[in-house]
Order: structure tokens, then C-alpha cells, then sequence
């Protein structure tokens, strides 16, 4: 409290903040000056939420409410900010401030700020909001606004016809998504919300969802429709679809909040539903959501993989990420329902760590995709290369990001992965036969996803920032403006803090695990040296401390045996040609090529490869080509049939459009006589 | 009131919404449409007295005034007005049907049954009168309605609407304290759409040389298969 005010209140007067920002994006929206104003003040409010929800987090505060005389009528709206909902404001509002950051100098090269800005602080406003709201009108009205003002920045570049493409389908899943929420609510509210007026809209706060749980089966049916509705914003497979176009539509800095911090409303929504509001769930819905999770895991990293767009890839392996965050919290699901509660803290622990974590990493590699957009003109990687020589500090914090994703030590991933990890390593303690054999497949799937992350960020930056430049433009990049170096640095710097000391953050989410799950980790700081003991100390531990160390005095003591050691003198020769004769460009790994043999083992089936050489006859002086298309399953298996029946649905009720007067008048009467029909015949 | 006159007062009604109904599936199998326009007519004397007579068991004098609209307009204003039309026209010779009289005849009475089967379990414990009263009008609802879609000559949809209205009056005035300002604006809305139809009749006859609504239709360009 501060100052007589509520923490929920000093949150809303935050969110109030950020609508003013909007507003004034839209008022100034055509002036220069209007860029550095909206993002600088984005950045102070941005700042004073996490501190808003630092202060909740580590004073262990208890549970703010405050009811405002809007939305329902007589019951109003609800806005609550306890652990959770804090924690979630933390991830938003720290990458918010950085994206803000970030954006003063990067908005500079913005071409229709007018577009942008007004739509920014809305949509900062609308992430908090879904986070505050404690009753389901005020949730999903949040939710609404919040896609809406997104899908306003992802058609920003409207004059390209793949964001107004991109912006549809986003479109679709949002309102896809939306319904399921709206039915998982009213499953959850029970009937009793169907009497209206104020007492049945009073079925509709969380609290009394909560103090009223619903039988067993609408729970388990609310948690499938909840994994379906958060599951379509935060990228989880078959819905992910829209991400990787819609991402990357968007600008730099707004791609990383969509990436980075959006698809952490999706995980709360799931969380706030599942673990909060719906009571006990049986474990076989823990089940699928592990399942769902590994799947998508596993895909979305195959699919980062293959990917020539820089953005694309980043926003593919968004959908990995997210992936892995379920299948912690589907652990924690099937551990609670067990009774077991330190298992399912563990699980919760390592799904909101890497909740936190991917937020910083996601958003510093695509401030590093936009800071090498603005240096290039380029998201192909394909076209790039070299940029270590000419842009050196966007290297070294970019390679930190990508170590973090690719979960290296003594970075933050590693920590988050290696929780998870320790979870699954807990299933054989589960009573259910089926879920001790299904939880390792799934941990099995979740150590192929590293193994292939790795994979896929080695290639991002070696095609990016190593070997030599493939086009002029890549070979005339430039290092980009001191705002922008700044928010990455700042996030690289909490990357290799959090890697090091992540006992501090595991302490932070004590208070969050003990509400949800019943159990906490052991205190974290109170264990010697620094290290991470989840369970116990025979079991398992780590110390990125020591990790940190051990790395820093060996790549020193090697740098300086190079240098005392090796000859100082200066030799100068033609490079090694390994048989081209021609020393150009095109004779580097090309992005495609590193990816080929990932592409050629899983071709058939994940990706339904389909490949095409063209090879010049003997003679023939023209040029040879070799095209491949991938398809994802999702579009050939779900999607595509289903736009297929839809637009021959559209077809046949075309004709609609050109019937005669009387034939409508004919059909009416027909509707008529048919319910009539029924009518008589229900008696 | 005794028994006896009570089964009276409920014959009567009953006679004379059942000569409505019965007008309405004359007015379907009418071939020429100077007969449309006098069975039309007709229909519009029966509700009339029907009305009155509604007016008098209830004890309520201002369905007097209904009565006396129904009569003014529809018996005598929009017939006159209808046959100088077709005489103007000059359409007064036989008018081609979609269906032949037999099945449109048949699909008329199935109607009937429907809205009986439907109307009877729903006012179950509405006043007899009322509810024989809502089966007859929603049967001649239907009927006015199945008129309008059987026919292509504009003169017939527009009587065919006028006879979908009768019902809708007739219900009204089943149904105890129905207020007069509902009766005199429904009967005034028929009044403007009756002008607003013999005004369009006028131009697509002038634009068309035809009253046939087929032809209207070619024009569009949206008929797909001749009926």
C-alpha cells in the first residue's frame, strides 16, 4: 500500500496511465515529437507496474480487490491483484518497459507512426487489464480489447497484402479463442448465471466460481475449452497458426511484445482458469496438457528451424517455448490432482520461470531482428551476413539471447529447462500407470526440442552474424542508436543475472506456488554458494554460479594461451579454398542448407516435404535450380479442409444473393411452416 | 349469462372468423382477377361483421370502429380502387397460376390443420371464443402468405397481402382489450401500402407493358430457371 492506496488501485491507475498514453499517440500521433513522448512515458509507466508488482511479489502482500461501478449492472467490475496476477504483471510491464525503451529510438524509423502509437498504449493498457480482472465480463472484455488493439498492430503495414492476410487470420483465432473462454466461464459460473439480473450476474466474479466449484466433468470440459482459448493466443499446436504470420507483421519492438509478452496472457488466462478458478481437475486433463504441450514443443522448434525469415523463426520458436511452459504446468496439473505438492510447486516453479525467462530472451533476439532490420533493410536470412564486423555490440547481446533460448548454461533457459526437466524426472512418483509411461515420452520429446533449439539458433546466428556479407546491403549494415542497444543490453544483462543467481527469482515465486499448488520450493537463498537444491540435495542441484565461473576461467586462460603462446607474427595468405576457386559469398552455409538435414529426417512426415531439382542438361548454359515447399500439417490436416468446406458452404449459399422476391418469400414461409411443424409435432 | 346464449354468442364468432377463413381459401383458387378483387371484397364485409359482432360480446363499442374501417377501406375503398387498376390495366382477363387449383387447394387445407394443431395446445386455457378465433386467423395469415408466393400477376400479390392482413385483424379483435390506437394504425399502415403498391403496379406497368413480376425479374438479370 502506498499512500492509502490499495496495490490494485495503484495497478489501475497504471492501466489508466497507459490509456492516456494512448489517447495522446492519437492525438500527437502526426508529430515528430510524438514518438519519443508516447515510448518515454510508455517506459516510466511500464517501470512503476513492475515495481507495483516487485513490491507484491516480495512483501508477500495479500490480495488487493476494488470494485468499480462499470460493466455489469449492480455488480460491476472486479479488478483483484494477488501473487499471481503480480508475477504476470511483472513479466508484461518488464518487457513492456524494454519494448518502450527499445521503441524511442527504434520508432524513429517508423514510416506511419500515426498507426502505431495510438494502438500501443492500448494494447499495454488491455495485457494489464486481462490480468486485473477478477469477474468473467470484465476478463473477457480485457481479453477482446486486448486482441483487437494487437490486431491493429499487426495491420500496421497495410499496404502489404501478407499483414492485411495475416491480421485476417489472427482474427479468426482470436474470436475462436474467445468463444472457448466465454464457454469455459459459463461452464465454470454454473446455471445459477442464467437466472440474470445482478444475482445471476454475481455468479460471474471469480470469487464465487471459486467458492462454488463445478461438478467434476464441466471442470474437466472448462479445461479442455480453457487450454483451447488461452491456447490459441499463446501459440499452443494445432492453433498456432496465425503466430508466425501475425508476429512478424507487426514492428520490431511490438513483434516482441506480441512474441514475448502476449503469449504470457495466454498462459495466465490457462493458469488463472485451470489452477485458480475451476477447483480440483482430475489428472488425466494434466495429461493432455503435457501432451499438448511436447507436441508443440517439438514442432514448433522443427518448424524454427526451416525458417529463411528471421522474425518467422523467432516467432516459430515462440511457439516452442510456449510448449514448454505447458508442459509444466500440465505437471502441475496431474501432481496436484495426485497430492502431491512439492512436485507440482517444482512443475508451477519451472513453468514460471521460463515464463519469465522467455519473455526476456524473445523479446531481446527480436529487438535483435529489428535492430538488424533497421541496419539492413533485411529480415531474409538468406541476404544477410557478417553483421559481427559492423554491428559488434548487437552481436554479442543477440549471441547471449541465443545462447539463453538455446537453454546453454550458466544462461536463464538452462535453469527453466533443467526445472522442467526435474519435474518430468518426478513422474515415476505419479499413481496413475499411464501417466508414469507418458510423462518421460514427453520429457524424451522436450530433450529433442533443445537439442534442435540449439540447432536452430546456431544457424540464425551463424547465417546472421558470422561468415561474410551475402548481399551490399547486409555489407554496408551500421551499428544502430543508443536506445536500442540500451534495452537489449539491459535484457541481456538480466538474461546472464537470472542464469547466474536463479535462486532469487525461484524465492520470488514461493508465495505464487504455495497459492496454487499448496507447496513451495525450499527457500532458495538460504542454500550455500548460490546454488539451486529444488528437492533435496542427493537428488539434484545446479550452480550457475559455479558454471559461470568455471566458463569465465577457462575461455580466459585459453584466450591468454593463444595469445602468449601463438606466433606474433603477421602472415598473410590467399584463404584456404577448399577446392571453389571463386571466393564468393555464395559459396557460405546458406540458411536453407544448414537446415537440410533436419529438413531430410523428419521431411515426409512432419513437414510433407516435397522437393524439386531442375538440373541443366550437360551443355546447357542456364542457370540450375533446386525449390522445396514445406507444408504444416496443421494447414494440411486441419485447416485446409476445413477453409475448403467453408468456402463451398460460402458457394452454395451464394445463390441466396439472387433468388427471386418470391422465392424469399417462399423460403420465409417455408421457415415458418417448418418451425411450425416442429412446434406441433413437440406436443 | 345463461348457457344457451353463451353457446349462441361462441356459434355466431365462430360462423363468422369460419366465413373469413373459408373466403380466404376461395380467394386462392380464383382465376380471373375481377373475381380475386370481389371474393377479396367479400372477405373484408365477413371480418367486418365478424368485428362487430366481437364487438358487441365483448362490450367493447370502439371495435365498432375497426368494424366500420374494415368496411370503409377495405370492402369499398380498395376494391373500387383495385378494379378502375385492372380495368386501367386492362388485365382484367384470366391470370395464369404457378401450382394448378388442386394442389394449392390441398396446401391450403394442410394449413389449416397446422395452424389449429399448433394454435389450439398453446391458449389452452384462453376463452373458447379466442381460441378458435387465433386458429382461423393464423390459418388465413397463411393462407394471404402461400397466396402472395403462388402468384406472378402484382395485382393478386397485393390482394393476397391485403387478405394476409384481414387475419392479423381478426386476431386482434379475438383477443380482449386489444387498444383501438393498434387497430386504427394497423389499418392505416394497409392504407399507405396499398398506395405504395398501386403506384409501383403503375410504373412497372408503364416501364414493362406487363404486371407480370417475372418479367421484372428477367430484367434484373436474376432469374435462373423459368417457373
Amino acid at each position: 500500500m502506498v499512500g492509502g492506496m490499495s496495490d490494485v488501485a495503484i495497478g489501475l491507475v497504471c492501466i489508466a496511465g497507459f490509456f492516456g498514453i494512448g489517447l495522446s499517440g492519437a492525438v500527437l500521433g502526426r508529430l515528430r515529437i510524438a514518438t519519443p513522448i508516447v515510448y518515454g512515458a510508455s517506459f516510466v509507466v511500464a517501470l512503476a507496474a513492475v515495481a507495483l508488482a516487485l513490491g507484491v511479489l516480495l512483501g508477500e502482500a495479500p490480495p488487493s480487490m476494488v470494485v468499480l461501478p462499470i460493466g455489469l449492472p449492480g455488480t460491476g467490475a472486479h479488478f483483484r491483484l494477488d501473487t499471481l496476477s503480480a508475477f504476470f504483471v511483472l513479466v508484461v510491464d518488464l518487457g513492456a518497459a524494454a519494448a518502450s525503451f527499445y521503441g524511442i529510438g527504434y520508432g524513429r524509423h517508423e514510416p506511419e507512426p500515426a498507426r502505431v502509437l495510438p494502438f500501443y498504449g492500448a494494447f499495454l493498457a488491455g495485457m494489464n487489464l486481462v490480468l486485473l480482472a477478477a469477474d468473467a465480463f470484465t476478463f473477457l472484455l480485457s481479453w477482446e480489447f486486448m486482441s483487437l488493439a494487437s490486431w491493429a498492430l499487426v495491420v500496421v503495414h497495410h499496404r502489404e497484402s501478407a499483414s492485411i492476410r495475416a491480421g485476417l487470420l489472427y482474427l479468426l483465432m482470436a474470436s475462436f479463442g474467445t468463444l472457448c473462454l466465454l464457454l469455459a466461464f459459463g461452464l465454470l459460473a454454473g446455471p445459477g448465471a442464467a437466472i440474470g439480473g445482478t444475482a445471476g450476474f454475481d455468479h460471474l466474479t471469480f470469487a464465487h466460481m471459486r467458492a462454488s466449484p463445478p461438478a467434476e466433468i464441466f471442470a474437466a470440459l472448462a479445461t479442455v475449452l480453457a487450454l483451447l482459448g488461452a491456447g490459441s493466443k499463446a501459440g499452443l499446436m494445432p492453433l498456432h497458426v496465425w503466430l508466425p504470420l501475425a508476429h512478424p507483421a507487426a514492428p520490431s519492438h511490438v513483434s516482441a511484445l506480441l512474441s514475448g509478452v502476449m503469449t504470457k496472457v495466454g498462459v495466465y488466462a490457462f493458469v488463472r482458469i485451470v489452477f485458480d478458478v475451476a477447483g480440483n481437475i482430475d489428472p488425466w486433463s494434466g495429461l493432455v496438457v503435457v501432451i499438448a504441450g511436447g507436441t508443440t514443443a517439438v514442432m514448433g522448434v522443427l518448424y524454427a528451424v526451416m525458417q529463411r525469415d528471421l522474425k518467422r523463426l523467432l516467432a516459430y520458436s515462440t511457439v516452442e517455448n510456449v510448449g514448454i511452459v505447458f508442459i509444466g504446468l500440465g505437471l502441475a496439473l496431474a501432481f496436484r490432482a495426485a497430492g502431491q505438492g512439492p512436485a507440482a510447486a517444482l512443475a508451477l516453479a519451472a513453468a514460471f520461470l521460463h515464463v519469465l525467462n522467455h519473455s526476456l530472451f524473445k523479446g531481446l533476439l527480436f529487438f535483435g531482428a529489428g535492430a538488424v532490420l533497421t541496419a539492413t533493410g533485411e529480415r531474409d536470412t538468406e541476404k544477410l551476413g557478417g553483421l559481427v564486423h559492423t554491428m559488434p555490440h548487437t552481436a554479442v547481446v543477440v549471441l547471449i539471447g541465443c545462447m539463453s533460448i538455446a537453454a546453454l548454461p550458466p544462461l536463464n533457459g538452462f535453469v527453466s529447462e533443467w526445472l522442467t526437466f526435474q519435474a518430468i524426472l518426478m513422474s515415476p512418483q505419479l499413481p496413475q500407470w499411464g501417466l508414469k509411461f507418458a510423462v518421460p515420452v514427453v520429457g524424451a520429446l522436450l530433450a529433442l526440442a533443445a537439442a534442435l533449439a540449439g540447432a536452430c539458433f546456431v544457424k540464425a546466428y551463424g547465417i546472421v552474424f558470422l561468415g561474410r556479407p551475402r548481399t551490399p546491403a547486409a555489407a554496408g549494415a551500421h551499428e544502430v542508436d543508443g536506445f536500442s542497444l540500451a534495452a537489449m543490453t539491459a535484457l541481456a544483462t538480466l538474461c546472464v543475472l537470472i542464469g547466474i543467481l536463479p535462486g532469487v527469482v525461484i524465492d520470488m515465486l514461493a508465495p505464487l506456488t504455495r497459492d496454487l499448488a499448496g507447496s513451495a520450493l525450499p527457500a532458495q537463498v538460504e542454500v550455500p554458494w548460490l546454488s539451486v537444491v529444488p528437492i533435496a540435495q542427493s537428488r539434484s542441484s545446479y550452480n550457475g554460479l559455479v558454471v559461470f565461473a568455471f566458463l569465465f576461467c577457462a575461455a580466459l586462460m585459453a584466450a591468454l594461451a593463444v595469445h602468449r603462446l601463438a606466433s606474433k607474427t603477421t602472415r598473410k595468405s590467399p584463404p584456404w579454398d577448399c577446392g571453389y576457386p571463386l571466393p564468393s559469398p555464395r559459396t557460405q552455409y546458406s540458411s536453407a542448407s544448414f537446415a537440410m538435414p533436419i529438413r531430410r529426417v523428419f521431411g515426409s512426415v512432419v513437414f510433407g516435404l516435397t522437393e524439386r531439382v531442375d538440373m541443366p542438361r550437360p551443355g546447357d548454359t542456364r542457370a540450375g535450380h533446386f525449390r522445396y515447399r514445406l507444408r504444416d500439417p496443421a494447414w494440411r490436416f486441419a485447416y485446409g479442409p476445413l477453409a475448403r468446406f467453408v468456402v463451398r458452404g460460402a458457394q452454395h449459399l451464394n445463390r441466396l444473393q439472387f433468388l427471386t422476391i418470391r422465392r424469399y418469400l417462399a423460403l420465409v414461409f417455408a421457415a415458418l411452416v417448418v418451425l411450425m411443424l416442429v412446434v406441433a409435432a413437440w406436443r | 349469462m345463461a348457457a344457451g346464449t353463451s353457446t349462441f354468442l361462441f356459434d355466431i364468432a365462430h360462423l363468422l372468423a369460419g366465413g373469413v377463413l373459408v373466403l380466404s381459401l376461395m380467394l386462392l383458387v380464383q382465376d380471373r382477377l375481377t373475381a380475386v378483387i370481389n371474393v377479396f371484397a367479400l372477405q373484408a364485409v365477413v371480418l367486418a361483421l365478424s368485428v362487430g359482432w366481437q364487438s358487441l360480446v365483448q362490450g367493447a363499442p370502439h371495435l365498432l370502429v375497426t368494424a366500420l374501417i374494415t368496411l370503409l377501406a377495405k370492402a369499398l375503398i380498395i376494391p373500387t380502387a383495385l378494379h378502375r387498376i385492372v380495368r386501367k390495366l386492362d388485365v382484367h382477363r384470366e391470370i395464369e397460376r404457378v401450382i394448378g387449383g388442386g394442389p394449392t387447394m390441398l396446401a391450403g387445407l394442410g394449413l389449416v390443420a397446422l395452424s389449429i394443431l399448433v394454435v389450439h395446445p398453446v391458449v389452452e386455457t384462453a376463452d373458447p371464443v379466442a381460441r378458435e378465433d387465433f386458429a382461423f386467423a393464423l390459418a388465413v395469415v397463411l393462407l394471404g402468405l402461400l397466396m402472395m408466393i403462388t402468384r406472378r400477376n402484382a395485382v393478386s400479390q397485393v390482394v393476397g397481402f391485403m387478405s394476409l392482413e384481414n387475419g392479423l385483424i381478426l386476431a386482434a379483435t379475438g383477443a380482449k382489450g386489444m387498444p383501438l390506437v393498434v387497430e386504427v394504425s394497423v389499418a392505416f399502415s394497409v392504407l399507405i401500402a396499398f398506395i405504395v403498391f398501386g403506384v409501383f403496379v403503375f410504373r412497372i406497368r408503364e416501364r414493362f407493358d406487363t404486371v407480370d413480376v417475372n418479367v421484372l425479374e428477367r430484367f434484373r438479370g436474376e432469374q435462373r430457371e423459368h417457373l
